[in-house]
């Protein structure tokens, strides 16, 4: 891979799978360093701040449990992104970029469920409730594992990952839903505190580990999006080649 | 278009039976939750709008995977592609003669299953009511899923998988209708306001996405 040109001077030269494989080569080392120290200057932080007065030590649950639901949303954006990008101008990596985005979000929304459930036990006094901010997140995790079964389902990629992408495009119409459910219906979930118009009601003390483990959160899923999209370059060239090894082989007979 | 509209609707209605199977299904369902709650009637009452909520949701989702399966597997849908009536029209008519096929027989299936549920009058009036209103969103959004799942071999089940997570706003404004006008203090309009809306929304969404997923699937 090392001798193709990284001359990358548009965006458009990263459609070039070849290239992005180059690029990813180079900077997916560079990219886990990155996330791998803001990890622990963000844990060490959440670690090293005191307790909330009302929530004791649960509130370090909030450094896990709001990087990964804000994750949870960015990445089904991205991935309505690049459906945008499939079906618009059927860009080579949308597709790819799609498909390896789903488990990835799936992920992060089992952690913010799972998360959540474990801070709603002490603080609520139970584990689940149906409120519309827990309800909305579960169905968005439903439809992640929707969308993985779907692009499962359809052997063609190319097909698979343009009827996959009209699907994406009428699910986000629950990532809103998700953002202002707080706001819209009076819910045990406690409204929004960090992301306001009138600035962040939540105390610096706080808001400073959870900013850092939010961009550590949000590196890590770059990284592992990125190593994602070469493992499913790769994967389709094996079968490409794979296709091709056996079209010679009956050729041959 | 009528004519596209009658045709549909004939098909749906002697083919197999289609509506009659969907009543049926919808009947054994809420017949069966009787017996998983138990038979009493106070507590059915209350949970009754809810169950025939759900019960017509599962059964409009029943023949949904056939919605394109048809036209796909004798060819008539490479026609449909092809003609110059715009496919979202089409697509919009398929749905209406599909809803009034499964689902208005559904409507007007509920209030008989009010009664088994011991449901008032009014609330028997009110989730007609919202049914109508609310289950051409169903049918919208069912599109979407039977457009996608056309491609596949069988599709059936990814349908409801894929369908039910996006259907679950409108069950939550209809059944919460419902409620608000047996309930003194909860105003009925609000909900049922957005249930119209809901159904307006995706009859604008659904028919566009689903002939967009046809184009995309037939190549």
């Amino acid at each position: 891979m090392s001798q193709t040109s990284l001359a990358i001077s548009k965006i458009s030269d990263l459609a070039n799978p070849t290239r992005f494989l180059a690029l990813a080569a180079r900077i997916i080392p560079w990219m886990g360093g990155i996330t791998t120290l803001c990890f622990a200057v963000g844990l060490y932080l959440s670690f090293a701040t005191e307790g909330d007065y009302q929530q004791g030590e649960t509130v370090r649950i909030m450094y896990i449990h709001v990087p990964a639901a804000w994750l949870s949303m960015m990445c089904y954006t991205i991935m309505s992104l690049s459906a945008i990008g499939t079906l618009v101008w059927r860009h080579p990596l949308a597709d790819v970029s799609a498909k390896a985005a789903a488990p990835l979000g799936a992920a992060f929304t089992l952690v913010a469920l799972i998360t959540g459930s474990l801070w709603g036990k002490p603080m609520w006094g139970t584990w689940w409730v149906w409120d519309a901010r827990l309800t909305s997140v579960f169905i968005l995790f439903l439809m992640y594992l929707g969308l993985i079964a779907l692009s499962r389902a359809i052997d063609d990629p190319s097909r698979a990952a343009r009827v996959s992408a009209v699907l994406i495009l009428v699910g986000f119409v629950n990532i809103p839903i998700i953002k202002f459910s707080v706001d819209w219906w009076n819910t045990l979930h406690q409204p929004a505190s960090v992301m306001r118009l009138d600035g962040p009601a939540i105390d610096l003390e706080f808001l400073r580990p959870l900013f850092v483990m939010a961009i550590a959160f949000t590196l890590l899923f770059f990284t592992l999006h990125v190593m994602a999209m070469r493992n499913e370059i790769w994967r389709r060239r094996v079968a490409a080649q794979r296709r091709l090894a056996a079209r010679m082989a009956s050729r041959e007979e | 278009m009528t004519a596209l509209f009658l045709r549909d609707l004939k098909l749906s209605i002697r083919a197999g039976g289609g509506a009659l199977i969907g009543v049926l299904f919808f009947l054994t369902v809420v017949a069966v939750i009787p017996f998983g709650v138990g038979p009493d009637l106070k507590l059915l009452s209350r949970i009754g709008p809810a169950i025939v909520w759900i019960g017509a949701l599962l059964a409009a989702l029943l023949g949904l995977d056939r919605l394109f399966q048809a036209e796909r597997d004798d060819g008539s849908l490479d026609l449909m592609l092809m003609q110059e009536t715009p496919l979202v029209l089409t697509v919009l008519l398929k749905c209406s003669a599909h809803w009034t096929a499964t689902s208005l027989p559904l409507v007007i299936a509920s209030p008989l299953l009010g009664l088994f549920m011991n449901m008032d009058e009014t609330a028997i009036g009110a989730t007609m009511l919202t049914l109508f209103v609310g289950s051409p969103a169903i049918t919208f959004i069912g599109a979407v899923g039977a457009a996608v799942a056309v491609a596949l071999p069988r599709g059936g089940l990814l349908v409801s998988i894929l369908v039910l997570p996006l259907t679950i706003p409108v069950l939550i404004f209809g059944v919460s209708a419902t409620y608000a006008a047996v309930e003194e203090p909860a105003p009925f309009l609000p909900p049922f306001l957005i249930l119209i809306a809901l159904t307006l929304f995706f009859a604008v969404i659904g028919p566009a996405a689903a002939a967009l997923a046809l184009r995309n699937t037939s190549d």
